[in-house]
C-alpha cells in the first residue's frame, strides 16, 4: 500500500512556527503517520509534553482516522470547544492532512512534520520512494523499476560514472537503480530493451500542479 | 571550421590532453599561468565544469580564456546545472566564440559539493547532450526550430573502464558513441592489463579513446581514491611504490609512475592517447610528459 512518509521537524523549528501562539490543539493521523511513528497517539503525547515544557497550553488532542479524508472536518467538529480555545492547530499528519484540515477549519495550522515522499513499505519499518508520479511512465522498458525515481539523477539511458559496487554515489546504503534494472533485464533476457536510446524526457506529462477532472469529460460526452 | 584537436584526433597521432580547473573567484592568475604553460605542449585542455559540484568560475569562461591565449579548449559541460534551453544557449555562445570541442558529462550530485541544498537539473543526460550537439549541427534545436547560424563541434564523453558492475556502464558507453561521441576520455586507470582488456572491446568502436591518468601524489592519496572514487583502483604494488619514496620524494615518484604508464600506453599503442589529470598541480604536466618521453 502506498503511504505518505513523514519526518518530524526539529523542535526548534516547531517552536519558531508556534512563536506567540500560546494555546495549541494537537491533531494526529491514524493512517500513515501512525504507521511511521510520526503522528500516532504516542507521538502526540510526547509532543504534548514538549509543548507543555516550553510553556504552551495544549487545549486538547485527537488522532483522526484518515487526516486527508474530507470527513476529517466533520470528525474534528466534536472537539469544537477545545479547538476554539486554541489559537493554532499543530498537525502531525502529512501535508495532505494538514491541507485538508486547513481548508475545512478557519484556523491557523502548523505542520509538525515534513512530508518526505509518497512511498511503499518495502520491509518492516523500511520505506522507499518508487514512483514520483511523473506522468510519462517508462517502466515498461526498464523491467518495472523506475529510473526517474530510483536513480538519484533520474537518468533514463543508463548509470552515471558515480555508481560503485551497485550503490549510489550519494550514499553507499542506496542501491544504484541502473544496477537493479540491468540485473532484472538480464534475468528476463531483455537487455535489448535498455540498450535503446531514450530521447530527452517530457518533464510536463502533467504540468505542475497536477489536475484531473473526470466530470469535465463526462460533460463533454453529454454535450456531444 | 574543424578544431585543431579534431585534426589531431583524425591524424592518428598520440593525443595528450590535460585539465585546467577554473578558480573559485575571479583571480585568474593561476589559471592563466597553467594555460600559458601548457597550451603548446598538449593537444587540448579540458576546462572543468564545477568539478565535484563545487561552484567555481564557469568552464565556458575559462574555455574562452584558453581560446584568447591561443590554446585549444575542450569545454566540459555537465547536465547537473542547466536544462536543455541553457545547455543549447551555451553551445551557441561557445560556437560563436570559436570553441569547437565539448566533453559531455552527467555531472556529480549536488549533494557531494559545496551547495548541497541547490536544485539539481539533469533535464538531459550525457548521451542526450551528445545527441543534442548532433541535432544542432543539422541546424535545428531540440524544440524542432531552425537555428539562424549553426554550430560545429567535436563531441566527446567519458567511460569508467573499472566500473563495478561494468556491463551497465558499457551500455551507456555504446549509447554515447551511437549518439555521436568522437572521443572518449576514461576515468583514471592504473592497471594497464585491465586497460588492454577494455580496449579489446572499446577499440571496435569509431571513437578515439584517451586513457585517464591521475597523478598519484602520495600513498594515502592513492588509498583515498581506492576508497572514495568510483571505478578507480590503484593496485597495491603502486601504493607500495609510492610509500617507498624517500621523504619529500612522493610527488617525484608519482610523476615517474604516471610517465611510465603513459610511455607504455604510447609504445604499445594501447589507446589513442592520454588525458592527464594533475588535480590542481597542472604545472607538473610537462614533467610527466617528459618522463613519458613525449617532449
Amino acid at each position: 500500500m502506498i503511504r505518505s512518509i513523514t519526518q518530524q521537524k526539529p523542535l526548534e523549528e516547531i517552536d519558531e512556527l508556534l512563536k506567540g501562539l500560546g494555546r495549541v490543539f494537537l491533531i494526529g493521523c491514524g493512517t500513515c503517520t501512525t504507521l511511521t511513528h510520526t503522528g500516532g497517539e504516542p507521538e502526540l503525547s510526547t509532543m504534548r509534553e514538549n509543548l507543555t515544557g516550553v510553556g504552551k497550553l495544549v487545549t486538547g488532542q485527537v488522532v483522526v482516522p484518515v487526516a486527508c479524508d474530507n470527513l476529517t472536518g466533520e470528525i474534528i467538529k466534536d472537539y469544537g470547544g477545545q479547538i476554539d480555545q486554541a489559537n493554532v492547530l499543530l498537525v502531525m499528519s502529512c501535508a495532505f492532512g494538514v491541507q485538508t484540515i486547513a481548508s475545512q477549519l478557519k484556523k491557523m495550522v502548523v505542520p509538525a512534520l515534513n512530508t518526505m515522499f509518497i512511498g511503499k513499505e518495502t520491509g518492516m519499518g523500511r520505506f522507499n520512494e518508487i514512483c514520483t508520479q511523473c506522468g510519462t511512465c517508462i517502466i515498461g522498458e526498464t523491467g518495472g523499476i523506475c529510473p526517474v525515481t530510483s536513480c538519484h539523477k533520474g537518468l533514463v539511458n543508463g548509470p552515471c560514472g558515480g555508481t560503485d559496487k551497485g550503490k549510489c554515489e550519494i550514499d553507499s546504503n542506496r542501491d544504484c537503480a541502473w544496477t537493479l534494472i540491468y540485473n532484472r533485464m538480464k534475468e528476463l533476457g531483455r537487455l535489448d530493451s535498455i540498450k535503446k536510446f531514450q530521447k530527452p524526457r517530457n518533464h510536463h506529462g502533467e504540468p505542475m500542479p497536477g489536475r484531473v477532472d473526470l466530470t469535465e469529460k463526462t460533460q463533454e460526452a453529454t454535450a456531444k | 571550421m574543424v578544431s585543431s584537436f579534431k585534426k589531431a584526433l583524425d591524424s592518428g597521432k598520440f593525443i595528450v590532453t590535460c585539465e585546467v580547473a577554473p578558480p573559485k573567484g575571479t583571480n585568474l592568475e593561476k589559471t592563466i599561468h597553467h594555460i600559458e604553460m601548457l597550451k603548446d605542449k598538449v593537444d587540448a585542455m579540458n576546462l572543468t565544469d564545477h568539478q565535484s559540484s563545487v561552484m567555481r568560475f564557469p568552464s565556458l569562461g575559462a574555455a574562452l580564456l584558453v581560446k584568447e591565449l591561443g590554446g585549444e579548449p575542450i569545454l566540459q559541460m555537465t547536465c547537473r546545472d542547466r536544462n536543455r534551453l541553457a545547455l543549447q544557449a551555451d553551445l551557441l555562445f561557445a560556437s560563436s566564440r570559436g570553441i569547437r570541442n565539448v566533453l559531455c558529462l552527467t555531472g556529480d550530485s549536488v549533494i557531494l559539493g559545496d551547495h548541497k541544498q541547490a536544485k539539481s537539473v539533469f533535464d538531459l543526460d550525457s548521451s542526450q547532450l551528445v545527441a543534442t550537439i548532433r541535432t544542432m549541427e543539422k541546424g535545428k534545436d531540440l524544440g524542432g526550430s531552425d537555428l539562424d547560424g549553426g554550430v560545429s563541434f567535436c563531441a566527446g564523453a567519458i567511460v569508467t573502464p573499472g566500473a563495478d558492475p561494468l556491463e551497465p556502464q558499457l551500455i551507456k558507453f555504446e549509447k554515447k558513441i551511437e549518439a555521436g561521441a568522437e572521443f572518449i576520455q576514461t576515468q583514471a586507470v592504473y592497471d594497464l592489463d585491465k586497460l588492454k582488456n577494455f580496449m579489446e572491446y572499446a577499440g571496435q568502436f569509431p571513437a578515439k579513446i584517451l586513457a585517464g591518468i591521475i597523478l598519484l601524489t602520495s600513498a594515502p592519496m592513492a588509498r583515498f581514491m581506492n576508497k572514495n572514487i568510483a571505478g578507480v583502483n590503484v593496485p597495491q604494488y603502486l601504493i607500495d611504490e609510492m610509500a617507498s619514496a624517500p621523504k619529500g620524494g612522493a610527488l617525484k615518484k608519482g610523476i615517474e609512475i604516471a610517465g611510465r604508464m603513459i610511455k607504455k600506453i604510447h609504445d604499445e599503442k594501447i589507446c589513442d592517447g592520454v588525458h592527464i589529470m594533475a588535480i590542481g598541480k597542472e604545472e607538473l604536466v610537462p614533467g610527466i610528459m617528459a618522463e613519458a618521453g613525449l617532449v
